[in-house]
């Protein structure tokens, strides 16, 4: 039974700059629950910026976010959101069990409930086996599937995850894009950066940023139709020409 | 309270498992400690090499303290210069007519200055001697009777006693200054790391205060500190045998504000670094100013402007209040001033460290 759609998410004409550089110029974003929103964009065109602002870790100087309607910064609302960083972001000297305990408690997560949360997301990302072995044995795979269960540790509503599949073997991106399918089918939202075109067919939304500005915003069949072009791969080269 | 409670247990766990850090925090001081004090608990006197030629009267080169002064006598005065090279003599003395011709070495002025010393005693000495005879002999001659009085010393102390040694002195500030040194730069690189290893993005991407995480480090490596101040405290006491004249309890209170200060300056110099390299580049710059005005050196002995520079150091109010307590026995009406101090240096740079993570996240 689908259930209604609703904002999980938005960005209102949201600007920001840093040392008088512009980094976000008037982008407007809106994340609808159960989709999967993807940024693509070139290295440093403020893909990261948008999420860090979306957060509330950064602040904009024009323009809102929101997040569940909370006006962000709000640091209680980041209780519900789950967010992967570029880096694995773990605890080397901590064991796998450790790292999500910590991270749980911060996230509000005691007791059974915890307990069930890493149970159940461990098994998600195939590491049951290896909960109480020390992160730095693990390898770069497991440490970035270890990452995304703690990012999901809380079943958070919207999940923010920053080039998730950089230096991942394409065996495990298929699975983690499985993964993401499954939790937006489960009503969340989310939002992903990358730099991979094929993944960025995968979404239901694409929004392209390039120079700080989103370009373009839509699904991945309405960019191809409006740049003429056979894939998103190809939609990317002709906006960044336009661009120059 | 949870979420300081998993900083606070995450923290330690990590330092238990860091064995290499946890060994440099704890055992480290005791291994410099031990040898600092095998290095300077020479109580006794340094010995001197003297060098004499014929021309010295043999009354006066027996009069030097043969456990202090070795002489070696020789048969001219050639080449003097030579002759106390070859043989590592401090100074070469001959005797033209009624003046003494000294020559030192000079390459440790201290030796220089004790032989100066030493010789000027038994010269005094001799003419004293010489003199009390002349006298006694007038007074045979006369047939009057004259009473020399004999004069003794006997010494008392305030502090110590006769086998008080430099170590003594310095010991108390020198456990101030390991627990500053270490917690210094233990602390400042272990959150060096969590922004490096972006640990700290994804603490504050979930609803922790950032003064949650502040204090969960205070507390954390605050622990430790008292581990630590514990262990050097009574490895001395027991092992080195050394004495604290005052309570054990402020010793242990002053070292943790040290350590809680360290950890405070620690933290806040880690954000001006990039890397644990960056961070060791801090040590001349914020430690060893303070070694120097911490009280090792006498801080009387220098220009009132420049031992002002010495309110602005943590370290400085440390020292004394160690030196208060651990040497003179003071309590809580001579070291509140002091302790008072550090907790002000401890509050003020972690009100920084809590405003300057926003930085990273803007609530």
């Amino acid at each position: 039974m689908p259930k209604e759609k609703r904002i999980v998410a938005n960005m209102t004409n949201a600007s920001i700059s840093f040392d008088k550089r512009t980094v976000l110029d008037n982008v407007t974003i809106e994340l609808d629950s159960g989709t999967i929103l993807g940024l693509i964009g070139p290295s440093g065109a403020g893909k990261t910026t948008t999420i860090k602002c979306l957060m509330g870790m950064e602040k904009l100087d024009q323009g809102s976010a929101e997040i569940f309607g909370n006006r962000m910064p709000d640091r209680k609302v980041l209780g519900r959101v789950g967010y992967m960083g570029q880096s694995d972001a773990l605890y080397e000297e901590l064991t796998a069990k450790e790292n999500l305990v910590f991270f749980g408690n911060l996230m509000g997560l005691t007791g059974t409930a915890l307990e069930d949360a890493m149970t159940k997301k461990m098994e998600l990302v195939n590491l049951m086996p290896f909960m109480d072995k020390p992160v730095k044995t693990y390898s770069g795979g497991m440490k970035r599937r270890l990452s995304l269960a703690i990012t999901l540790l809380a079943n958070p509503d919207l999940i923010i995850l920053d080039e998730p599949t950089v230096g991942i073997d394409p065996s495990l991106r298929v699975t983690i894009w499985e993964q993401l399918r499954a939790l937006a089918e489960d009503q969340k939202a989310i939002i992903v950066t990358t730099h991979v075109m094929d993944e960025a067919e995968k979404c239901d939304h694409v929004g392209l940023i390039i120079d700080g500005k989103l370009f373009a915003l839509g699904t991945p069949g309405e960019l191809k139709k409006a740049f003429h072009a056979e894939s998103i791969e190809e939609v990317f080269l002709k906006a960044e020409v336009r661009v120059q | 309270m949870i979420r300081f409670r998993a900083m606070v247990t995450r923290v330690v766990k990590e330092l238990i498992r860091d064995k290499r850090t946890l060994a440099l925090m704890l055992i480290a001081p005791i291994i410099v400690l031990s040898l600092m004090n095998v290095v300077f608990d020479t109580n006794a006197e340094t010995h001197v090499k003297v060098g004499v030629d014929k021309t010295i009267p043999n009354a006066l080169v027996d009069s030097f303290p043969s456990d202090e002064v070795k002489v070696k006598t020789y048969d001219h005065s050639d080449n003097i210069k030579e002759k106390i090279q070859k043989d590592n003599l401090d100074a070469f003395i001959t005797l033209d007519k009624s003046t003494f011709h000294i020559s030192y070495e000079n390459e440790d002025p201290s030796n220089t200055a004790k032989v100066k010393a030493l010789f000027q005693n038994i010269l005094t000495t001799n003419k004293l001697k010489e003199l009390s005879a002349d006298v006694q002999k007038l007074a045979m001659e006369t047939g009057q009777k004259v009473q020399i009085e004999n004069f003794s010393i006997k010494n008392a102390y305030v502090y110590g006693g006769a086998d008080s040694s430099f170590f003594d002195k310095i010991f108390p500030i020198l456990i101030g200054f390991f627990v500053f040194f270490f917690v210094f730069l233990i602390s400042g690189i272990a959150l060096l790391r969590e922004r490096t290893s972006g640990t700290l993005e994804r603490l504050l991407a979930t609803p922790v205060k950032r003064s949650e995480i502040v204090m969960g480090y205070l507390t954390g490596y605050g622990i430790f500190a008292i581990l630590q101040t514990l262990l050097i405290v009574f490895y001395s006491i027991y092992l080195l045998d050394l004495q604290i004249a005052g309570s054990l309890m402020w010793v242990l209170v002053t070292n943790v504000l040290t350590a809680l200060a360290a950890l405070s300056m620690g933290i806040f110099v880690s954000t001006f670094a990039n890397s644990e390299f960056q961070m060791v580049q801090f040590i001349p710059l914020v430690v060893i100013p303070q070694v120097f005005f911490s009280g090792l050196i006498p801080l009387d002995s220098m220009a009132s402007w420049v031992r002002n520079i010495a309110y602005i150091f943590p370290l400085r109010y440390a020292g004394e209040a160690l030196t208060a307590i651990m040497i003179k026995g003071q309590g809580w009406s001579e070291i509140s001033l002091d302790l008072g101090m550090l907790v002000v240096f401890i509050v003020g740079f972690t009100l920084l460290n809590i405003v300057g993570l926003r930085r990273y996240r803007k609530v």
